[in-house]
């Protein structure tokens, strides 16, 4: 608490610089613990947002979640203190930042927002490089720092740092924004609806990005958003918000989607959980089926055996590097006159081993033979999904999600009961004693 | 004498009174653009204060500027102490006015955004809102000195410097042979000035403007 002295003078780089050793390990996230945090308008009866309480561990991504004018913004906002809460306490990684000076608490806690928030008179550079200058870092830490963040976030350093954010598609002004709020290392991300004003293409590619992201960083991460799906997608942990900020329920994706802990939160799913459960089970995570397959490079007498020995109707042909290429059916080599370029149907969609199952339900269900492949992360081939594959590993999760469901049920009864016996004793003992 | 070699006759006073014409629109315009923007700065963020500045510079406006010289010189005196404070006046209006409209222009999800990512107030101001206000303020400006390009010539009233001597010098001899090219050559002058201080402008505008906001 004692080291204050550093912060108001931002001109004196030089001096403050060595004293920032260079760290090799990012800063891996911090926990938030929110204390009956309360927000009241002056001159309006009912609080904003009334009496919040969250624990967030440290490195997960937790989504406030709601309908528009719930109040998760605002409580995102007395995170970083952009508004003051009226009453209550904020504590990241057990500090109580209530009271200490905002400006300090904002430089380690960064801040995304919709429509990105660039400062348009600075370049992609500039934009990044403002924490860091303002914490004092040296000219040459901050540059290589820069270019590893467009990096991150998979922009070309040569190509993109000197633009300025107009220059920019919507998309790449929001990875520039995520950059900036990343740039000075903070354990904790703030973003408020950062995809909320990108098409919805962009807006997936982003969300796969951030998940990336994250899988690299670990950083405790709050998210604001009032996609359900987007909270499903993204969320370790998704806080369903009601007006006022009540949490109407505060659980994993897969515990809100199987098991809503009351109308509001089924009402806020919609319809179709079994299908939105699709999105958060990946390929690599069920059971793949396998077909036979040949390279380009095989000779023909070898593709004819393999067709003939395999029990199936059908073999996939691999391009020189291993990615699918050709559908050839039994048939389809004789037709075409026993040449490869002409036999078979081309692959034209494949899935990732990191696509969701939803993507892949997708891919099965428009492919007229009902299969599609899946590749690895060079688009080499690594297996087949279809429509049984599907369904069972549907079936399996759904079980396993009831029965989760129940176990949770049954320890929170379990407590409640406990609970309530304690409190029996204690009437029981206090005024005998 | 035709209106040539009249000025060929003059060009030496006439040079100097351009000079001094030019130099005392560009002191006041600094004095004017320093106090502007300072009001500006002071005033944007609160809705009566920002409007009463407004208000009082376009008061200051209504006031003629023969008048208000007149009014200056028992105060101050004779010479250039009248027309520099005059002037500066007269200046203030439209950068005031300027600064308030761009500073309250400034979109403020980036205001917010600078906040959140932990600028002070100061920072704030002379990192993201001053620099995305300057367009506006450079148009105020610009303004600005077109204006006081003709007002400088009343200060002549005053004993004051500037083109504004020979204008008033062909005035009080009308009918004699050089008055028309007096008052000519003054008013012919001024002009210049103006369209040489506007290429100014433009210029400074284009190295100061970032290219991020360019229009």
């Amino acid at each position: 608490m004692s080291e204050t002295s550093e912060t108001s003078t931002s001109t004196s780089t030089a001096t403050a610089a060595p004293q920032q050793a260079p760290t090799p390990r990012a800063t891996t996230g911090a926990t938030i613990e929110l204390e009956n945090l309360t927000k009241r308008y002056p001159g309006s009866g009912d609080p904003a947002v009334d009496n919040v309480n969250m624990e967030i561990k440290a490195g997960e991504i937790v989504i406030l979640v709601g309908p528009s004018g719930c109040g998760k913004s605002t409580t995102l906002k007395m995170i970083n203190r952009l508004i003051e809460p009226t009453s209550g306490r904020i504590r990241i990684n057990g500090e109580d930042v209530t009271d200490i000076d905002p400006v300090r608490l904002r430089r380690k806690v960064g801040y995304a927002i919709q429509s990105s928030g660039l400062f348009p008179h600075m370049t992609v550079a500039q934009n990044i490089a403002l924490v860091p200058k303002m914490t004092g870092w040296g000219k040459q830490k901050i540059k290589s720092r820069v270019e590893e963040m467009l990096d991150l976030v998979g922009l070309d350093p040569a190509e993109f740092h000197g633009r300025y954010p107009r220059q920019l598609s919507g998309g790449q002004q929001q990875r520039v924004g995520v950059a900036r709020a990343l740039a000075a290392d903070p354990p904790v991300l703030l973003m408020d609806e950062p995809f909320g004003a990108v098409d919805p293409i962009t807006r997936d590619h982003l969300q796969d990005e951030l998940i990336r992201l994250q899988h690299e960083l670990h950083k405790t991460i709050v998210f604001v958003t009032h996609d359900f799906d987007e909270a499903i997608k993204l969320g370790d942990r998704i806080a369903v918000l009601r007006e006022r900020s009540h949490i109407a329920q505060f659980d994993t994706p897969e515990a809100i989607l199987t098991n809503p802990a009351d109308d509001f939160v089924s009402g806020f799913v919609g319809a179709g959980a079994a299908l939105k459960r699709l999105n958060l089970t990946r390929v690599r995570d069920v059971e793949m089926a396998d077909v036979p397959t040949v390279t380009v490079d095989d000779p023909l007498q070898t593709i004819f055996e393999k067709l003939r020995a395999s029990g199936t109707n059908e073999l996939l042909l691999l391009d020189k590097r291993r990615r699918p290429y050709k559908w050839l059916r039994r048939g389809d080599l004789m037709r075409a006159k026993g040449s490869l370029a002409r036999a078979g149907t081309l692959v034209h969609d494949t899935v990732t081993r990191d696509a969701t199952l939803r993507d892949a339900l997708e891919a099965v269900l428009t492919d007229n033979a009902g299969r599609v492949a899946v590749t690895g992360r060079r688009g080499e081939y690594t297996g087949v999904v279809d429509m049984e594959t599907l369904m069972n590993s549907v079936h399996e999760m759904l079980e396993a999600d009831r029965l989760d469901a129940m176990e949770h049920q049954h320890e929170l009864e379990e407590q409640r009961a406990q609970l309530t016996h304690q409190e029996q004793e204690g009437h029981g003992g206090e005024p005998k004693a | 004498m035709n209106f040539w070699d009249y000025l060929g006759n003059r060009h030496q006073q006439l040079l100097t009174d351009a000079y001094q014409h030019a130099s005392a629109v560009f002191q006041c315009m600094v004095v004017a653009t320093a106090i502007g923007v300072l009001i500006g700065v002071l005033t944007y963020r609160s809705e009566w204060a920002g409007n009463l500045a407004t208000t009082a510079t376009s008061t200051i406006l209504t006031v003629p500027s023969l008048a208000m010289i007149g009014l200056l010189i028992p105060v101050v005196g004779l010479g250039v102490a009248p027309t520099v404070t005059a002037l500066t006046l007269y200046g203030l209006l439209p950068i005031v006015r300027n600064a308030i409209v761009g500073l309250r222009g400034v979109d403020p999800t980036l205001v917010d955004a600078a906040k959140g990512i932990g600028m002070s107030r100061v920072h704030r101001l002379v990192r993201i809102e001053l620099p995305l206000a300057w367009p506006p303020i450079l148009t105020g400006i610009r303004v600005s000195t077109q204006m006081l390009m003709g007002i400088a010539a009343i200060a002549a009233y005053a004993s004051g410097p500037g083109l504004g001597n020979e204008i008033f010098r062909g005035i009080a001899s009308l009918g004699s042979k050089n008055a028309l090219n007096q008052v000519l050559a003054g008013t012919l002058g001024i002009i210049v000035l103006a369209l040489l201080f506007d290429a100014a402008y433009v210029l400074i505008g284009r190295l100061t403007i970032p290219r991020g906001i360019r229009v």
